[in-house]
């Protein structure tokens, strides 16, 4: 694995008034790995994401996301950044090509460009078909989809997603997977994404890092921590155990 | 700015489209028609063979015929326009998750609530504009005169005033769309302080007035000077009130003969026999009495978009 540190935070931390969300967090992601970021409800996942896009200041600590500060320079993150949130919106009232328009002008693409791109991202999540329709008529995992294209209207070099398969069918989720891997392959975009869902993460994830109660309590590739953690070789394992031991532990 | 006009385009888009925008602009041109007919045939009447006073023209404004002048009609509805455009410009894209999905991305913030701000404001004038150039029309071909450049002056003035007025009322509503996650919440807000600075202050003024100056025991009718501080301590407490400051600087513009904005105590055709003799008061001069209410006016606005701006911005946009 070599590459450029793309995400680096130092001592990261996080308080809501006397409640610690994330705690100490010092990691570092290179550029085009994806990374799996895992942890029970609550753990502060969202929060870090949260704070990497600059949408909440961190109480102490450093980061940087592209060598930027997201606190100083929140603009230029959100240029480099596609980020879907834990549940995505949408203008219910515009149809899916509309709102994909909205926001490729928001990142100030032109309709001549985005036109085009919105089409070939449309057929690539599979909703080409639906394209016309209102939003509102969308069922749960149509809307996962049509949030993975928004991400990635704008180009994103990094993108953060915040549990992107959840309530997708058994064939949505394998072709998310697929497109998250090529995104990482062929593109070379870094991927830091949240999940429950271990069996997935273990499929496609270069890394992981565990977080527990905001204390980023294990990371490493998992083959690396199951050999650490479980004492065992290369296939006999599964990141869930990994992941339980680890739970037990706190 | 960044940002600003992509969002602003897509909220005008949003508003001129909108049911509700419909509603309100046809009530608003039926309101308008109607008075305007009304007081422009009874005019022409009233007017049969002798010559035209002059302003005639601002009558179809401030005449109350039979039910009331369309100036009060927009001193009172005027807050429900303001009031339907933003009570939940924010709290919309908060419970449709869309708000968290503008945040993130390269757009300043403020851009957010600027452009949400001048959409209502835009739409605002267009709905003025176009209702006042209906009234116009319909006064010119049912008078027969064509205004002058001091009532389209006036007219002017009286447009500008409005437009400052119902975005007051635009700025509190998203202040509570701000403030507040329903939007049913917000909207009662936003009526509630409607309801009370329509009715209630007045009540409150002549209450306060009868505490501050009251009719000494004994006497029936109180003197003169009791009255008179009656009046006074009435017309600056109701001042407090958006909706008087608004109908006082406007019946000022609109009404040259009024030589102050303090009460007058004569019906419409009695002014207009009156005008014949009297001169109006140069638009100059009106504009000088109107310059406190317009100025508090704008202050308000201001203010309440200052305390929505800081609000906004200080909001941590998780999901909610
Ligand atoms: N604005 C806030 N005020 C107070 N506490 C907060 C606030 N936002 C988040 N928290 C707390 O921070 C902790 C971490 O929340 P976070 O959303 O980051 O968890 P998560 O790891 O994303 O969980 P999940 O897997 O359920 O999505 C939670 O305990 C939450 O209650
Ligand atoms: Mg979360």
């Amino acid at each position: 694995m070599e590459g450029r540190f793309i995400i680096e935070t130092e001592g990261l931390t996080k308080k809501y008034n006397s409640y610690t969300a994330v705690n100490n967090l010092t990691l570092r992601i290179r550029e085009g790995e994806v990374f799996g970021f895992l942890g029970p409800n609550g753990a502060g996942k969202t929060t870090t994401l949260l704070m990497f896009l600059g949408l909440t200041e961190p109480t102490s600590g450093k980061v940087r996301v592209s060598g930027l500060d997201p606190t100083r320079e929140p603009l230029r993150i959100k240029e480099k950044v596609g980020y879907l949130p834990e549940n995505v919106g949408f203008y219910d009232d515009m149809d899916a090509r509309q709102n994909l328009r909205y926001v490729a002008r928001l990142n100030r693409i032109p309709d001549e460009i985005s036109s085009r791109r919105i089409d070939e991202l449309l057929k690539m999540v599979g909703l080409f078909e639906e394209a016309g329709k209102k939003v509102g008529t969308y069922s749960k995992g149509m809307r996962q989809r049509l949030g993975i294209a928004e991400v990635l209207v704008k180009e994103p070099s990094i993108v953060f997603l915040d549990e992107p398969t959840i309530g997708l069918d058994p064939d949505g989720t394998n072709r998310m997977l697929e497109l998250i891997q090529s995104l990482s392959r062929e593109k070379n975009i870094t991927v830091f994404l949240s999940s429950h869902l271990l069996e997935q993460v273990q499929k496609i994830c270069d890394r992981v890092g565990i977080m527990i109660k905001g204390n980023l309590v294990a990371i490493g590739p998992i083959d690396e921590l199951a050999q650490k953690k479980l004492g065992v070789e290369k296939g006999h394992y599964t990141l869930e155990e990994i992941y339980m031991k680890y739970f037990k532990e706190v | 700015m960044s940002g600003i006009f992509t969002i602003l385009r897509k909220e005008l888009e949003d508003h001129f489209s909108s049911t509700r925008f419909l509603l309100i602009s046809a009530l608003i041109v039926m309101v308008g028609v109607i008075i305007a007919s009304m007081v422009g045939m009874g005019i022409q009447e009233e007017l049969k063979g002798s010559t035209k006073p002059t302003l005639i023209f601002l009558f179809l404004f401030t005449s109350t015929g039979k039910l009331f002048s369309f100036v009060q009609f927009i001193g009172f509805f005027g807050p429900l326009i303001g009031i339907i455009l933003g009570f939940d410009s924010i709290n919309r894209e908060r419970i449709s998750r869309t708000l968290s999905k503008l945040v993130s991305q390269p757009i300043y913030r403020d851009s957010i609530i600027n452009a949400k701000f001048l959409a209502g404001i835009v739409t605002i004038t267009v709905v003025l504009v176009g209702i006042i150039l209906i009234i116009s029309g319909l006064g010119i071909r049912l008078i027969g005169v064509v205004p002058g450049s001091e009532e389209v002056g006036r007219l002017g003035i009286y447009l500008i005033i409005s437009i400052l007025y119902i975005s007051f009322w635009l700025g509190v509503s998203i202040l509570f769309s701000v403030i507040f996650r329903s939007t049913a919440t917000s909207a009662l807000a936003s009526l509630a302080l409607w309801i009370f600075f329509s009715f209630f202050v007045s009540l409150g003024a002549n209450v306060l007035s009868d505490m501050v100056a009251p009719t000494p025991v004994g006497q029936t009718r109180p003197s003169p000077e009791t009255i008179m501080k009656q009046a006074q301590v009435q017309r600056i407490v109701s001042l407090c009130s958006p909706v008087n400051l608004y109908t006082e600087a406007t019946s000022t513009i609109l009404n040259p003969m009024r030589q102050t904005t303090k009460l007058v105590f004569v019906g419409p055709m009695e002014q207009l026999s009156m005008m014949r003799f009297q001169n109006p008061l140069p638009l100059l001069q009106s504009l000088f009495i109107v310059l406190p209410h317009l100025i508090s006016i704008i202050a308000i606005t201001l203010v309440c978009f200052g305390v929505c701006y800081y609000i906004f911005m200080r909001q941590e946009i998780r999901t909610v």
